[in-house]
C-alpha cells in the first residue's frame, strides 16, 4: 500500500474513465440538441464490439482496419435508429418522455436481436497487445496505453469538430436554443444527423475497447448506464462535463473498487442520487430550467 | 396440449404483473410522472414480505401489508427528495433508485435468528424455499379489490387532482390544488401497490434473488403502461394481459419474442402514442354501453355531459 500502488489505480482508472468519456459524450451530445437521455445507445455501443470481434475473429482484418469497422458500424446504426424511430416523433413534437420509451424499445430490440441471431455467450476477444512498457516502477499495458491515446484523441478531434468548424457551430447554436437556431437558417435534421453519427462512431470505438479489455455479451448495456451516470454527473447536455464526469467517475469507481470491489456499481449509482439531490445540473450542466 | 399448471402460473404471475401496472399508472398514466425503477418497490416488498413470513411466522396476508406499507414509507421518502425535479431528472433519479435498491441486497448477508429459527439471506444468491402462499383465487380476490380501489381513487377528487397535475402542471395550481400532494400521494400508492405485489411475487416463485428486479423490469412495466393506453385502468389490464401473457404463451418462438416486443414498443410510439385505449376505459366503449343497454331495461340516464378523463372536452 505505497505511492506505487495508488498510481498504478490510478492508471486504471482514467483508463476506465477514458472509456467512459467516449460513450458519454454520446448521451451527452444528443441530450443537448433533443433534451432526452437516448437509453439505445447501449444497444449501439454493443453492437460496436461484435463488429469489432467478428471483424477480428471471422474476416481476419488487422487491427486497425476492425477499429474503423467498429466506428462505420456504430455510426450507421444511430443514424438508422434516429431515422426510423425518433425522426416519426420528432415530426410529432412528441414530449421526450416517448423518445425515452422509444429509446428503451429500442434498446430491447438490439439486445434480443443479438441473442436470438448470434447467442447469448460472453466471448473473448482474440488477445492483441500482451505485452506491457514500464514508466519508472508502473506498468502499463499496451492495450492500457491503446485505450488511453484512443480516448484522448477521439475526444480531442471532437472538440475541435464542436468548436472549430461550420457544422460544430451549428451544433452549439442548436443545443443553446433548436427554434431560434433553426430560424437563423440552420438545418435541423443535418445537425441531428450529424450528432448521432459523432456520437455513434465514438460508442463502436468504445465498444471495441471494452470488448478487448473485458468480454463481449449483449448485455453490456448495463457498462453503459454507468457511462449515463458519469453524462449526469458532468452535467446532461455539456460535452467537457461529460468528460471530466466520466474521468472521475472511473477514477472514483477504481478506488471504491480496490477497497470493496462488490460496492463499486452501488457506490456508482449512490453517486447519481446524491448529484441529483445536490446538483441536477451536474459539475458542468446548464441550470435546469422550468419548462411549465 | 398446455396443462392447467402452466395456465395457472401465467395467470398469477399476470395478476401480480397486474397489481404493479396499476400502481404505475397511478404515477405514470394519472399523474404524469415516468418511473424506471419501480422494480426496487417491488423488491422491497418481496424482502420484507419474505422476512414477515419466514422470520417472524406472521400470516401472509398481514406479510402482504407489511410489505406494501414498507415500499409506501420508502416511496414517501423518495418522493421527498426526488419530487421538486424536473422533467427528465425524475426519471433518471429513479432509475438510480431502483438500480440501488437492488445493488443494496445485491450486497446484503443476513444470519438473523429469531425466536429459534434461523433466517439466512445471502446476497446475490438470495432466499430460497419461501412457502408458497400465493395461488390463483387469492391472487385474483386481491386483483379485484385494488382493481375497485383504483377505479374509486381515480373518480375521487384526489383522482381528479392527479389528472389536472398531468394536464398541466402549472394550471392546476392556479386553480388551487396542491400539486405537490397530489404527487406525493400518487407516489405512495404506487409504491404501495408496488410492496404488495412484490410480497405474492416472492411467495409465487418461492426463491428471490436480487437479479429479479433489474431495470429491464421497470422498464417492462412502464412499457405496459404506455401501451394500453395513460390514464385509463382497462388499458392497463389490457396492456399487461397482452405483453405479459402473449409473450408466456408464445415461447415457441423462443428468443424471437422479445426482439417482437422491442419493435411492438416503437411501433406503438410512432403508430399510436395514446396506447390501445386512448385514455379511454371500457365504459366507455360504444360496444359495451350497448351491451349493458341490453342489461338496463329502458331506465334512461340523463345525457351526461361531463367527459371522462382522457377525453377531449367538446368544442
Amino acid at each position: 500500500m505505497d505511492l506505487q500502488y495508488y498510481l498504478q489505480q490510478l492508471v486504471n482508472g482514467i483508463c476506465l474513465g477514458g472509456m467512459y468519456a467516449l460513450m458519454s459524450v454520446g448521451y451527452s451530445l444528443v441530450y443537448s440538441i433533443m433534451s432526452f437521455s437516448n437509453f439505445a445507445h447501449g444497444g449501439v455501443i454493443m453492437v460496436g464490439a461484435y463488429v469489432g470481434f467478428f471483424a477480428l475473429t471471422a474476416l481476419k482484418v488487422p487491427f486497425l482496419v476492425a477499429f474503423l469497422l467498429c466506428g462505420v458500424g456504430s455510426g450507421l446504426l444511430a443514424v438508422i435508429i434516429e431515422r426510423l424511430v425518433y425522426s416519426p416523433l420528432r415530426k410529432r413534437r412528441a414530449p421526450s418522455l416517448y423518445f425515452i420509451i422509444s429509446a428503451m424499445g429500442a434498446s430491447i430490440f438490439l439486445e434480443n436481436f443479438v441473442i436470438a441471431t448470434i447467442d447469448g455467450t460472453p466471448r473473448n476477444y482474440p488477445t492483441l497487445f500482451s505485452n506491457s512498457i514500464k514508466i519508472g516502477s508502473l506498468s502499463l499495458g499496451l492495450d492500457s496505453l491503446l485505450m488511453i491515446i484512443v480516448s484522448a484523441v477521439s475526444l480531442f478531434v471532437l472538440m475541435i469538430i464542436i468548436q472549430k468548424t461550420k457544422i460544430g457551430l451549428a451544433i452549439r447554436a442548436c443545443s443553446y436554443n433548436e427554434k431560434a437556431g433553426t430560424l437563423m437558417g440552420i438545418n435541423s435534421s443535418l445537425v441531428i444527423f450529424v450528432v448521432f453519427l459523432m456520437g455513434g462512431v465514438l460508442a463502436g470505438f468504445a465498444g471495441m475497447l471494452y470488448g478487448m479489455r473485458f468480454i463481449v455479451k449483449p448485455t453490456i448495456g448495463q457498462v453503459t448506464n454507468k457511462s449515463f451516470v458519469a453524462a449526469v454527473f458532468g452535467g446532461l447536455g455539456s460535452l467537457p462535463g461529460a468528460i471530466v464526469g466520466s474521468l472521475l467517475l472511473g477514477i472514483m469507481e477504481i478506488f471504491v473498487a480496490s477497497i470493496n470491489s462488490s460496492l463499486r456499481d452501488l457506490f456508482v449509482y449512490a453517486l447519481l442520487i446524491l448529484v441529483l439531490i445536490i446538483k441536477p445540473s451536474g459539475l458542468m450542466g446548464k441550470p435546469v430550467e422550468d419548462k411549465a | 396440449m398446455i396443462s392447467w399448471y402452466y395456465i395457472e402460473g401465467i395467470l398469477i404471475q399476470s395478476c401480480y404483473t397486474l397489481l404493479i401496472v396499476l400502481g404505475l399508472s397511478i404515477l405514470t398514466g394519472y399523474t404524469g410522472m415516468f418511473s424506471f425503477g419501480h422494480a426496487g418497490f417491488v423488491c422491497i416488498g418481496a424482502y420484507i414480505s419474505v422476512l414477515c413470513t419466514m422470520g417472524f411466522g406472521l400470516p401472509y396476508w398481514l406479510a402482504l401489508i407489511v410489505a406494501g406499507l414498507t415500499a409506501m414509507v420508502f416511496g414517501a421518502a423518495l418522493g421527498k427528495i426526488t419530487l421538486g425535479l424536473k422533467g427528465d431528472y425524475f426519471c433518471i433519479a429513479t432509475l438510480g433508485v431502483g438500480e440501488a435498491i437492488r445493488l443494496i441486497f445485491n450486497n446484503l448477508n443476513l444470519n438473523l435468528n429469531i425466536g429459534g429459527k434461523q433466517f439466512v439471506l445471502d446476497g446475490a444468491k438470495g432466499i430460497a424455499s419461501i412457502p408458497l402462499h400465493t395461488t390463483l383465487p387469492v391472487a385474483l380476490v386481491i386483483v379485484v379489490i385494488f382493481l375497485t380501489a383504483t377505479a374509486l381513487l381515480m373518480n375521487s377528487k384526489h383522482g381528479r387532482s392527479m389528472l389536472a397535475v398531468r394536464e398541466d402542471e402549472l394550471a392546476a395550481q392556479m386553480s388551487g390544488i396542491n400539486t405537490f400532494n397530489s404527487k406525493m400521494l400518487a407516489m405512495c400508492m404506487s409504491a404501495l401497490y408496488a410492496g404488495i405485489a412484490g410480497g405474492m411475487l416472492a411467495h409465487y416463485f418461492g426463491y428471490l434473488q436480487p437479479k429479479m428486479f433489474m431495470m429491464v423490469k421497470s422498464t417492462e412495466y412502464t412499457i405496459m403502461v404506455i401501451f394500453g393506453g395513460m390514464g385509463s385502468i382497462t388499458g392497463s389490464v389490457l396492456g399487461t394481459v397482452l405483453l405479459c401473457a402473449l409473450p408466456e404463451l408464445l415461447r415457441a418462438v423462443g428468443d424471437w419474442r422479445l426482439v417482437f416486443y422491442g419493435l411492438a414498443v416503437i411501433i406503438i410510439m410512432i403508430v399510436r402514442p395514446k396506447g390501445l385505449m386512448g385514455g379511454k376505459e371500457i365504459t366507455d366503449l360504444k360496444a359495451f354501453k350497448a351491451i349493458a343497454g341490453l342489461f338496463r331495461k329502458k331506465k334512461k340516464d340523463p345525457p351526461s355531459d361531463v367527459p371522462g378523463p382522457g377525453e377531449e372536452l367538446p368544442v
